[in-house]
């Protein structure tokens, strides 16, 4: 026990304090728990965890395990998982077959592919298991300061903790188990605990241990203590526990503020004392823990379409191979006496075609079996796995601040990047920092504070932008008549300035402005600052002011060794930014007490005076009441009600003599509001010393009413007191938006994504975020849905608030529907109440429809449920690519449930980022993840996938043909080993390097033109026309390849020594064209060309020709009839080679035809850039190259370029006005 | 997790110096013109090559049944005790420079059926060792006591075994039958340990014997024969002739016709041919080459002319989408 840590010790939090109030201290009755389900079936010996070892009272060690798989059940388990896929399944009973004469090759060459492909993805799953188990480990290992008995306690391995040992945690350590808070280095037995890894609240929130267990505050108390704890069984409730602790012969009953749970952190407090309660598996947390669902992209699903597809196919061709083979059989086997027709076994039988057509069709269903690309789905894990590689490593996503590069957690997902339709975004830590920064305040009617906000900033720069535009449009207007006539035409000279300005701003936002002195803090006014108050007007109220920000608050003060002043650890960030404020202006919150809270103040600059307020009461902020009040009694024993709240709210309890400067404050008010400010309103009332007795004997017996009207009584008589208040002031605390929010949505908007911002800040605050985002903006058509202020919660008043927000979204869609005029844009705000009715099985498709046509939507105050709601509702009801981005626990569920989770990493709580698919450091790193990343995976897996049908089908059916020409017998002209190898090496990596490093454009443009991205959400790439045009390819390529070869090599001598071509050389020759048909087919469809490209395309070329001469070289036991093959047979005959040339151009020149024409005639964006860049006219003419940059665009309503947009077309509208009234008449041009 | 490093790379950052071909009008028509120059007369050297080659076929397996036994051919074919020898006479069309070579051609004879095809056993006429090896052989394996034929299997049992014997003026033409197999079979395949045993010796008798002195690598029309075609219709090297033959000289050629190729309704042929550098008679590679040529100059000119008629400058942004198709129009060119 060291004396240090019971300094504050002395603390009496709930003589004083409301944590304690809604809480009644007399022992609760067990009745008043109903106790459901599991009962108090668990029971722990404290102090005894021996007892705990021997069944049935042994509970799971705290060992947790997240892994898949141990190194048992890794075999069975991943196996099974392999062959969930149809394809794979299909490809073990091939395999399985293959061992049985029914086969067509040989079994080495089915199993072996198999086997590769299956252990590659295995190794895969291994390997990713590897890293949970490592990282389970980690915190399995962690340390904890346990009880070894006779009062001792030593460090121990977290999974070594067992249920029942008395722990002892540390400030700022985690703890390692549900724990039952014994005792703390607070007398009284509270801790500060912080819940981030939970639920992602940042607040403190308090934990009490029971008043009988508080004796036990040292190490040497533990020797002989003991108790029995019953409570309910394992579940995953985080915020009920029920239970009783039997100590010293009485029965005390437990809460759950009694209990730690895992994974939360113990803060602001030197140390506890707990007995372990539930362990590992068994705590509340990792009940929780819900295995993400497994997601799949778009691309992947329609590719199992595909899949089945080709299956029909395969059993098609097999059905013509078996019954073509019974016919064959019947009729003309008999007579083949050189197949020794009577002498054979079922599978050639001609007595029995049927059963023989029946073997014959699961020979050819092996046989066809190439239709169906056995590599596709590792080929394209390992692309994914390598371009999630690339994403991992982009510089421009790594963020230096906080040293966190981009992160592809799930890399199956990557395509799914370039198919975005709607982002939902969070945004407290997405969009803002969450970081306040106290920025102005108005003081008994006046406003202070010189500083601009970030909005104002903005929107100084698009004022003076705009102007600009408008000044060039008036001087250019002779000269550019017809430009400026047209509505249409936004690229008027205006334009490209402003795209320029646009710029400029992105640049200064992020530079030019000076870093504020004090995070928090970024005040800048000399009227106020050192001392300089004393001389304005109205000092008292000043004076009354500060003291507010610095007393009425529940923040502890903790002293910064470094600074040699205070930090402050407050519920939220704005009672931080106020408290660093009073600081700033010389009342420095110092200590607090049970009782009072010290304030040192210093005026001008003398020395600083330390003053005590007692604090009498405090009545907490909640989110229903919107203000927080404390009563003290300053050093003169004036006693003062302190009130800070929402603006309407104080307002409302203003006394008639308090509303001296209402006008002016509401003014401020509604300044700081369009500023995109966070704005509170302070007051004061003076009480006598009677009024205060009277109402603190109501207040103190509500406080000690015991049932459920208890917190309703303390709300009525915190009531009472809060009226007929006194206005001081009110402050502005800007909620700084994260570097680069608006350029980005400004380029998401371009590329044609809706954003919806989901939030759970009031609607005030997600507005002003939204004015600042660019998401809103003047003159657009606000429609704001909420619910008429009705407590009711009887059914018919529900009814009537459902009918009404019914109503609501019916006119707004009216609305909308009735605007004519094209430019209107709409913003439609909703708050979670209103969304519960809004988001009803009978109304969400109209609220659907409505939030669709209009440009930005936001939902404010709504839960994390309501999130993954809203998420699935825009997933399914529009049918479109969802991303959710968010940063906290509270966004788990949407990260979840859209088919796009990114999670913003590099704040402490790693909720949202362990569950999210895709995380990056800044939410300005989502463009380059879209529009690069996206573009380019979307791109790549599309063309790949296309591809391997295409090659597929082009080698699989030329063994169909084949069998035409062998009675159908199933004999393949190829050697075994060729057609093992052509999908496992030959053909597989050129398609990889395609997957990897394919660029249609570089990453600047991508970023320069983000109307490219729409090529993903309108699926250029991978629609059924394009797939089906691909198999066309496919089969034109292997009617080429075969009937070529057939007629070349039919009977005919093939060499000058006049030897003729057998199976061996045909099916050799044949193969060769395959393999340069199909590199250079890749070759074609590529864009991009580095030197990995080149080595892989070619070098499959050339592994053919290796892999022919060394396979010739090998015994004949082995190579059969390709002993040599290329050496003796092939090469010199001058044949082969103009085959395989021949061949090579015929499969390919429609296709170069094709794409050679739609690119003459119908070029898609990509190709015309491309060909911009070729020929170097972004260089030479570089306004072309701006203007169909600002072009570049989808039409968007939101976004910083759209508000310019809106801007100029006002400007354009007035001047036309002013034109036609001058009676210009040469503007009228109509062509 | 954490302990990443970034690499700054022009490999990590996917900026490695690529080439960027495009297929631009001029490329697009270049390449086709370039391909119809280099495939006509490709083309026409192998049309020419064809035509230089003088082929003769005989088609002699129905000229071969005597009249009786025209309804009775499978019977004649079968039966010991016909005469099966047959007198055919042929015209050289023009001179045949030597070598000249001798095939025999069959017609709907599946040598690559499945079970004919796998009927081998590829130990067993390598070495004398593995004789008794004969797991693949099926229904060519043993003899009815159970001792292993060598070579066993469907294709060695079914050995061609018409015989040609060439004269012209009553003068014997000498037919070469050395080195008209594949010198790696020779050497590497069949073993010159390896003589034939057992050989059709059972009750069915399939093709040729064989002569049990000679071991297997010299017995080249087997090594020929064990090379399985691709195709139900083939050729095979018979011999071959080593002096010229000229215009207009009738050969006689003196076939003996063992061969059963009237129960399945095949087709025997005798032929006679030179070659060139592309080997035999094969106009389909020249006339395939010319019309592939052919088609890329016509794709050339519809190009040339499409872009005459239609052109579209090169980077013009205003094809971008953009430009083309927002609600209203645009005029920038």
């Amino acid at each position: 026990m060291s004396p240090a840590g019971r300094i504050r010790g002395k603390l009496r939090w709930s003589n004083l304090y409301s944590f304690a109030c809604f809480r009644p201290t007399v022992l609760e009755s067990e009745g008043l728990h109903p106790l459901g389900g599991p009962g108090f079936s668990r029971v722990i010996y404290c102090n005894q965890p021996r007892v705990h070892q021997r069944k049935p009272l042994k509970y799971p060690t705290n060992y947790i395990s997240t892994t898949k798989y141990n190194i048992i059940t890794f075999l069975p388990k991943a196996i099974f998982e392999q062959f969930r896929r149809v394809a794979n399944l299909y490809f073990l009973m091939a395999a399985i077959l293959s061992l049985t004469p029914v086969a067509p090759f040989s079994a080495v060459s089915m199993i072996a592919p198999l086997a590769f492909v299956v252990g590659l993805s295995m190794a895969k799953e291994a390997l990713e298991d590897w890293r949970r188990f490592m990282q389970d480990m980690k915190v399995n290992s962690r340390k904890i300061r346990l009880h070894k008995g006779n009062g001792t306690f030593g460090y121990k391995p977290w999974q070594k903790v067992r249920v029942g040992d008395i722990v002892k945690v540390e400030k700022d350590q985690f703890f390692p188990a549900d724990l039952l808070l014994l005792s703390s280095s607070y007398e009284d037995g509270i801790c500060y605990v912080e819940t981030m890894n939970l639920d992602g609240e940042t607040n403190l929130k308090v934990k009490r241990s029971l008043e009988v267990t508080l004796p036990l505050e040292e190490d040497a108390a533990f020797k002989d203590f003991t108790g029995i704890i019953r409570c309910e069984d394992p579940n995953p409730n985080l915020y009920t526990f029920v239970g009783n602790l039997e100590y010293d012969r009485q029965v005390y009953a437990l809460d759950p503020s009694q209990i730690l749970l895992r994974d939360s952190k113990l803060r602001n407090t030197a140390y506890v004392y707990g007995v372990v309660v539930f362990t590992g598996h068994d705590s509340k947390v990792m009940q929780n823990s819900t295995r993400s669902p497994s997601k799949r992209s778009r691309i992947e699903r329609k590719m199992d379409y595909i899949i089945y597809f080709l299956f029909t196919l395969l059993v098609l061709i097999s059905l013509i191979s078996s019954i073509g083979f019974a016919v064959k059989t019947k009729y003309d086997m008999p007579n083949a006496w050189y197949l020794q027709p009577k002498n054979t076994t079922n599978l050639y039988d001609p007595s029995r075609p049927a059963l023989s057509g029946i073997f014959h069709l699961v020979t050819a269903l092996i046989l066809y079996g190439y239709l169906i690309p056995i590599s596709l789905y590792v080929s394209i894990e390992v692309v994914k796995v390598l371009q999630a590689m690339f994403i991992n490593q982009d510089l421009h996503m790594y963020d230096e601040e906080s040293g966190n590069p981009a992160l592809a957690r799930t890399s199956n997902l990557n395509e799914e990047l370039g198919q975005v339709d709607t982002i939902l975004s969070d945004k407290t830590g997405t969009l803002t920092c969450n970081q306040m920064d106290f920025l102005k305040c108005s003081i008994a009617g006046v406003s202070y504070g010189m500083r601009s906000s970030e909005v104002e900033i903005a929107a100084a720069k698009q004022m003076a932008s705009d102007l600009d535009g408008e000044n060039s449009e008036i001087s250019g207007m002779p000269m550019h008549n017809s430009r400026i006539e047209d509505p249409w035409d936004n690229s008027g000279v205006g334009f490209a300035g402003s795209e320029i300005e646009l710029e400029t701003v992105v640049t200064s936002n992020d530079e030019n402005e000076p870093k504020p002195m004090i995070k928090g803090f970024s005040f800048e006014d000399s009227r106020l600052m050192n001392g300089n108050w004393l001389k304005e007007p109205n000092t008292d109220i000043i004076l009354l002011f500060f003291r507010i920000l610095a007393i009425c608050h529940t923040a502890i003060p903790e002293p910064n060794e470094e600074t040699g002043s205070f930090n402050y650890e407050a519920e939220s960030p704005d009672e931080g930014a106020f408290l660093l404020a009073a600081r700033e202006f010389g009342f420095e919150f110092c200590r607090r007490t049970q009782m009072s809270v010290f304030i040192r103040e210093r005026y001008s600059s003398g020395s600083p005076i330390e003053r005590e307020f007692k604090v009498l009461n405090l009545l907490e902020f909640n989110s229903k009441r919107k203000r927080m009040s404390v009563i003290v009694k300053d050093e003169d024993g004036q006693i003062l009600l302190l009130c800070k709240g929402a603006d309407s709210i104080i307002f409302d309890r203003l006394a008639k003599n308090g509303r001296m400067f209402e006008e002016h404050t509401s003014r401020h008010l509604n300044e700081y509001g369009e500023s995109g400010l966070r704005t509170l309103a302070l007051a004061y009332k003076k009480l006598e010393e009677p009024e205060y007795t009277a109402w603190n004997s109501e207040f103190l017996k509500a406080k000690t009413t015991i049932g459920s009207d208890r917190d309703a009584m303390l709300e009525r008589v915190s009531d009472m007191m809060e009226k007929d208040l006194i206005l001081v002031g009110a402050t502005a605390v800007e909620d700084k938006l994260q570097k680069g929010v608006p350029q980005c949505i400004d380029k998401l908007a371009q590329a044609g994504l809706k954003i919806w911002v989901l939030t759970g800040d009031k609607m005030e605050t997600a507005i002003n975020i939204g004015y600042a985002c660019s998401l809103l903006r003047q003159g657009m058509k606000q429609i704001s849905i909420t619910t008429m202020n009705t407590d009711l919660l009887a059914q018919d008043a529900k009814k009537a608030v459902k009918e009404n927000v019914l109503m609501q979204v019916t006119n707004a869609s009216q609305m909308i529907n009735l605007e004519k005029d094209p430019h209107a844009a709409f913003a439609l705000v909703i708050d979670g109440k209103t969304l519960a009715y809004a988001l009803e099985d009978d109304m969400k498709h109209l609220f659907l429809s409505l939030a669709v046509t209009c440009a930005s939507v936001i939902c404010c105050r709504v839960s994390p449920k309501q999130k993954a709601l809203v998420t699935r509702l825009v997933k399914e009801g529009t049918g479109k690519t969802t991303l959710a981005i968010g940063d906290g626990a509270n966004d788990v569920g949407m990260i979840q449930e859209a088919d796009i989770g990114v999670g913003i990493s590099g704040v402490e709580g790693m909720q949202a980022v362990m569950a999210s698919d895709f995380a990056i450091a800044q939410f300005r790193f989502l463009e380059r993840l879209l529009v690069v990343h996206g573009h380019w995976c979307y791109k790549r897996i599309a063309q790949m996938i296309c591809y391997f049908f295409y090659k597929n089908i082009a080698f699989g059916l030329t063994l169909f043909y084949f069998e035409a020409y062998t009675g159908f017998s199933g004999q393949s002209v190829y050697d075994d080993w060729y057609m093992l190898l052509f999908n496992v090496l030959l053909t597989s990596l050129p398609v990889i390097t395609l997957g990897v490093f394919e660029q249609d454009v570089s990453s600047e443009v991508c970023l320069q033109f983000p109307a490219l991205y729409q090529q993903g959400p309108r699926n250029l790439f991978f629609d059924w026309y394009r797939i089906f045009g691909w198999m066309a390819n496919g089969l034109y390529s292997s009617l080429i390849i075969f009937f070529l070869n057939i007629n070349i090599f039919y009977d005919q001598a093939f060499r000058a020594g006049g030897q003729t071509s057998d199976m061996a050389s045909v099916g050799a020759t044949m193969f060769t064209c395959i393999i340069w048909a199909v590199n250079c087919q890749i070759a074609l469809t590529m864009s991009h060309f580095t030197w990995i490209q080149h080595l892989f395309v070619w070098g499959s070329i050339c592994t053919w020709y290796i892999f022919l001469v060394l396979y010739g070289l090998v015994s004949p036991i082995y190579s059969g009839n390709a002993f040599r093959i290329l050496v003796e047979a092939l090469a010199p005959a001058p044949i082969y080679w103009s085959v395989t040339l021949l061949v090579t151009i015929a499969c390919n020149l429609p296709y170069l035809a094709h794409i050679s024409f739609q690119r003459s005639f119908n070029p898609m964006d990509h190709h015309v850039i491309q060909e911009i860049k070729y020929y170097k006219k972004d260089v030479e003419d570089k306004h072309m190259w701006t203007r169909e940059r600002s072009k570049a665009r989808q039409e968007t309503k939101i976004g910083f370029t759209a508000r310019v947009d809106a801007k100029i077309r006002h400007l354009k509208g007035k001047l036309h006005k002013k034109y036609s009234s001058l009676g210009v008449q040469n503007v009228n041009t109509t062509s | 997790m954490k302990d990443f490093f970034l690499v700054d790379s022009r490999f990590s950052q996917q900026e490695l110096p690529a080439c960027k071909p495009m297929l631009t009008p001029g490329l697009v028509i270049m390449a086709f013109i370039f391909i119809g120059t280099i495939f006509i007369p490709i083309g026409l050297v192998s049309l020419f090559a064809s035509e230089s080659v003088v082929e003769i076929v005989d088609r002699y397996d129905k000229g071969c049944i005597p009249e009786k036994y025209g309804k009775h051919m499978v019977a004649f074919i079968q039966s010991k005790e016909t005469n099966k020898t047959c007198l055919r006479t042929l015209t050289v069309p023009k001179l045949m420079k030597n070598p000249v070579y001798v095939y025999y051609q069959l017609d709907n004879f599946y040598q690559n059926h499945r079970r004919y095809v796998k009927s081998r056993n590829d130990k067993q006429l390598r070495s004398k060792a593995y004789a008794s090896e004969t797991s693949t052989c099926a229904p060519e394996a043993t003899t009815a006591n159970g001792s292993a034929i060598v070579p066993c299997g469907l294709i060695a049992w079914s050995l061609f075994n018409d015989t040609y014997g060439f004269s012209v003026k009553n003068k014997a033409l000498e037919v070469s039958k050395k080195n008209i197999a594949w010198k790696s079979d020779q050497d590497s395949k069949f073993g010159s340990d390896v003589f034939p045993k057992n050989f059709q010796s059972g009750g069915l008798i399939g093709g040729a014997k064989l002569n049990s002195s000679k071991p297997l690598s010299e017995q080249e029309d087997l090594i020929v024969w064990m090379r399985t075609a691709a195709l139900p219709t083939f050729r095979k090297l018979y011999g071959k002739i080593e002096v010229d033959l000229e215009a207009n000289e009738k050969i006689t050629v003196l076939i003996q016709n063992n061969y059963n190729t009237y129960g399945f309704e095949g087709k025997k042929k005798l032929v006679l041919s030179t070659t060139s550098w592309i080997g035999g008679k094969n106009d389909f590679l020249g006339i395939a080459y010319l019309t592939v040529g052919g088609l890329c100059l016509f794709l050339a000119i519809n190009f040339v002319l499409v872009y005459v008629i239609h052109p579209r400058p090169l980077g013009d942004p205003s094809f971008l989408s953009w430009n083309r198709n927002p609600a209203g129009h645009c005029t920038y060119g």
